[in-house]
């Protein structure tokens, strides 16, 4: 065993890399939950954009393409959940757990003749000057453009809540549905809007997967990624800054685990694989037992069918 | 614009026609999946749904089948529907059931080669307490931190697969095995196996437990007080708790009785048609089960046919791998638009829905949007 092997810089770039998937979906979940909508298909619009956005790059051989339609993808699963849940009422647990369900099964339909492939490369983008400082240039600036959009997204929805109209109007829906009915504001167009959103957001993390993380495209190959996702949400309180710091702290124990099996340490190849689930219930459970304490909470309208019209 | 009122009453009729609304919209919809596929929609339909129990070349194979798959559907799904309807999400009964057979599958190739009667009766309750113990961890959190269970539950299926895999590769692998993956055969020996009762019917203990689990269950949900509470808690969460249910009791209750159904039914499916521990034994009945228990409405004589039915789709789903060469993901495609169709008819069932066409509304109390 030898840990000189591991070059540090490249770890933490190669971290963010393995956190961009898990970050784009649980931002678009963070906004639909902020609108009251809890949306579990999480991990079924992340393997459907991940198929979509392969097929696309490898019949195009267009990554940008790709990327595009992964998104697409997504939000065309969304669209069938918001279908569901807003106009045919329909309990969200439910629906979300059959989007979920759904978007693996289709997507292993879609992409029994796809794997085994190669998709064309997704270029990292060298930003000038900054990509050529030490360390840092390699940490930061030699990273392809999913990546800096990820975060680009964080900064947009940290404005959206914090300083914006509609983030406001979302957040009134999202916190009692009834009222923001009551003050004119169409709750079910709303939720739509958001849950596409998510929809578009999490597909492009699954493309990210199936383009750049992995990048190849094998059944089931998010592997609980969606679900994971969705305990970020949880643990960063509803917040786009602590969502960044968590899916990248996540990101860093996916890469550690990977690192240390491909070190051939002593341990247990399958009990380092279990080690990122054991690691989100554990804090899905220290951050339940701080919120007692904390005023941290959920929106208050959360998972509940909206039915006034 | 659609209007939609409560009823005061659950109609009775919609209550059992919208399963079946649902089930002929997936046929028409599935036959447009199959038809884009390039297959004939009808052959594959009737693949499906008719010829693994009418077809005189299919049936012989087919209806033990059907009954063997029904099974671990029943059990896991009559426990899930408990807590779905006090609003406990347990989505985790894929690795319950994983748990359950790791316990008993322990118990009986620990007393390999014992030839005793007590073997197997051991072995259920090994399974029982491996379902129930995987099911404590996320109610004892939601009840101590108020963790959610469903996340909790969902990540404990990807930690019980490691376990498996390390199981069937390390310490449950047979030594006899010449170093391939899986442990002893389960099914050949006598003091753990579960054979089947009757030849060519495909009934094993199993069968009969999860009958009897539905009467049982269907007895216990109308006339027991827990099973009142159970209910309460759904529809009215606030009158349960002034009426003194104690919730934390129900949490309990619920993903016990879910965990121990599910580690059951691992167990019979180890002893019986699977006969051995490896790393490919779980093949999503806990997913499926999901499925089942809304198919069923949450009841559990429904519970019975729709483990039937989704039974029939898995088993009539090979049939049409076999002659059509479908792919088996087409037919994953098609239990989940199942489970849109009826989660999308159960509005029916509760509300009065009315199309109000025109601009003009004859009813002045309804807002339009």
């Amino acid at each position: 065993m030898d840990f000189s092997d591991i070059n540090f810089s490249l770890l933490i770039a190669s971290l963010i890399v393995a956190a961009t998937p898990i970050l784009l979906a649980a931002l678009g979940e963070l906004v639909a939950e902020k609108s009251g909508v809890l949306n579990l298909g999480v991990e079924g619009m992340m393997i459907f954009g991940a198929i979509s956005g392969f097929i696309i790059t490898i019949e195009t051989k267009n990554p940008w393409l790709g990327f595009l339609c992964s998104s697409i993808g997504g939000m065309l699963l969304a669209s069938i959940f918001a279908v569901v849940t807003q106009i045919f009422r329909a309990n969200q647990v439910a629906s979300g757990l059959a989007l979920t369900l759904f978007g693996l099964g289709l997507s292993a339909l879609l992409g029994q003749s796809y794997t085994g492939i190669k998709p064309v490369a997704f270029p990292d983008m060298h930003i000038p000057i900054l990509a050529d400082i030490p360390v840092i240039g390699i940490i930061l600036f030699q990273h392809d453009f999913i990546v800096y959009f990820s975060i680009f997204v964080v900064f947009l929805i940290y404005y959206l809540f914090r300083n914006s109209h509609f983030g406001l109007i979302i957040k009134a829906v999202g916190e009692n549905h009834d009222s923001a009915h009551a003050l004119g504001y169409n709750v079910i167009l709303i939720r739509f809007f958001t849950i596409l959103l998510g929809g578009a957001l999490a597909g492009l993390g699954g493309g990210y997967l199936s383009l750049v993380r992995v990048p190849q495209w094998t059944e089931g190959m998010t592997a609980g990624a969606g679900w994971i996702a969705l305990a970020l949400v949880v643990f960063a309180s509803w917040q786009p800054f602590r969502l960044l710091i968590g899916a990248y702290i996540f990101g860093g124990i996916t890469l550690l685990q990977l690192n240390l099996q491909a070190l051939g340490l002593e341990i247990n190849v399958a009990l380092l694989s279990m080690s990122p689930y054991l690691v989100t219930i554990g804090v899905l459970v220290f951050m339940s037992a701080r919120r007692n304490k904390n005023s941290l909470e959920a929106p208050k309208s959360l998972g509940k069918t909206f039915f006034g019209l | 614009m659609l209007k939609i009122e409560p009823r005061k009453n659950r109609s009775n009729f919609l209550e059992v026609s919208a399963p079946v609304i649902a089930v002929i919209l997936t046929m028409i919809f599935g036959g447009f999946l199959f038809l884009s596929m390039g297959k004939n929609p009808f052959e594959a339909i009737k693949l499906i749904f008719w010829d693994p129990i009418m077809s005189p070349t299919f049936s012989e194979y087919s209806r033990p089948q059907l009954v063997i798959k029904a099974a671990p559907l029943i059990l896991i799904a009559l426990g899930l529907s408990f807590g779905f309807r006090a609003n406990i999400w347990n989505i985790g009964a894929e690795g319950q059931y994983i748990m359950g057979a790791l316990f008993s599958g322990s118990i009986g190739l620990a007393l390999y080669p014992l030839d005793a009667w007590f073997i197997f009766p051991l072995m259920i309750l090994g399974g029982i307490i491996g379902g129930i113990f995987w099911a404590m961890i996320p109610a004892i959190l939601k009840i101590k931190f108020n963790t959610n269970e469903i996340l909790v539950s969902l990540m404990l299926v990807y930690v019980a697969e490691q376990i498996l895999a390390l199981a069937s590769v390390g310490f449950l692998r047979n030594p006899e095995g010449l170093g391939f993956p899986g442990s002893r055969d389960l099914s050949k020996y006598p003091s753990a196996s579960n054979p089947e009762l009757i030849a060519n019917s495909g009934i094993h203990v199993g069968v009969i437990c999860s009958f009897i689990a539905v009467v049982f269950l269907t007895y216990f949900l109308t006339y027991h007080r827990l099973g009142f509470q159970i209910k309460l808690i759904g529809q009215a969460p606030k009158a349960a708790k002034f009426s003194g249910v104690n919730v934390n009791y129900i949490i309990i209750f619920c993903l016990g009785l879910s965990g121990g159904l599910a580690g059951i039914a691992g167990m019979f499916e180890l002893t019986g048609p699977a006969g051995l521990i490896n790393i490919d034994f779980n093949v999503g009945y806990g997913f499926t089960a999901i499925i089942v228990a809304f198919l069923g409405r949450l009841h559990p004589i429904g519970i019975l046919f729709a483990g039937l039915l989704m039974s029939l789709t898995y088993v009539g789903g090979e049939l049409a791998q076999f002659m059509l060469s479908i792919p088996a993901a087409a037919i994953q495609v098609f239990q989940g638009m199942l489970l849109f169709f009826l989660l999308s008819t159960d509005l029916l069932v509760s509300y009065k829905v009315s199309f109000n066409l025109g601009t003009n509304n004859s009813n002045p109390k309804s807002k339009s949007e």
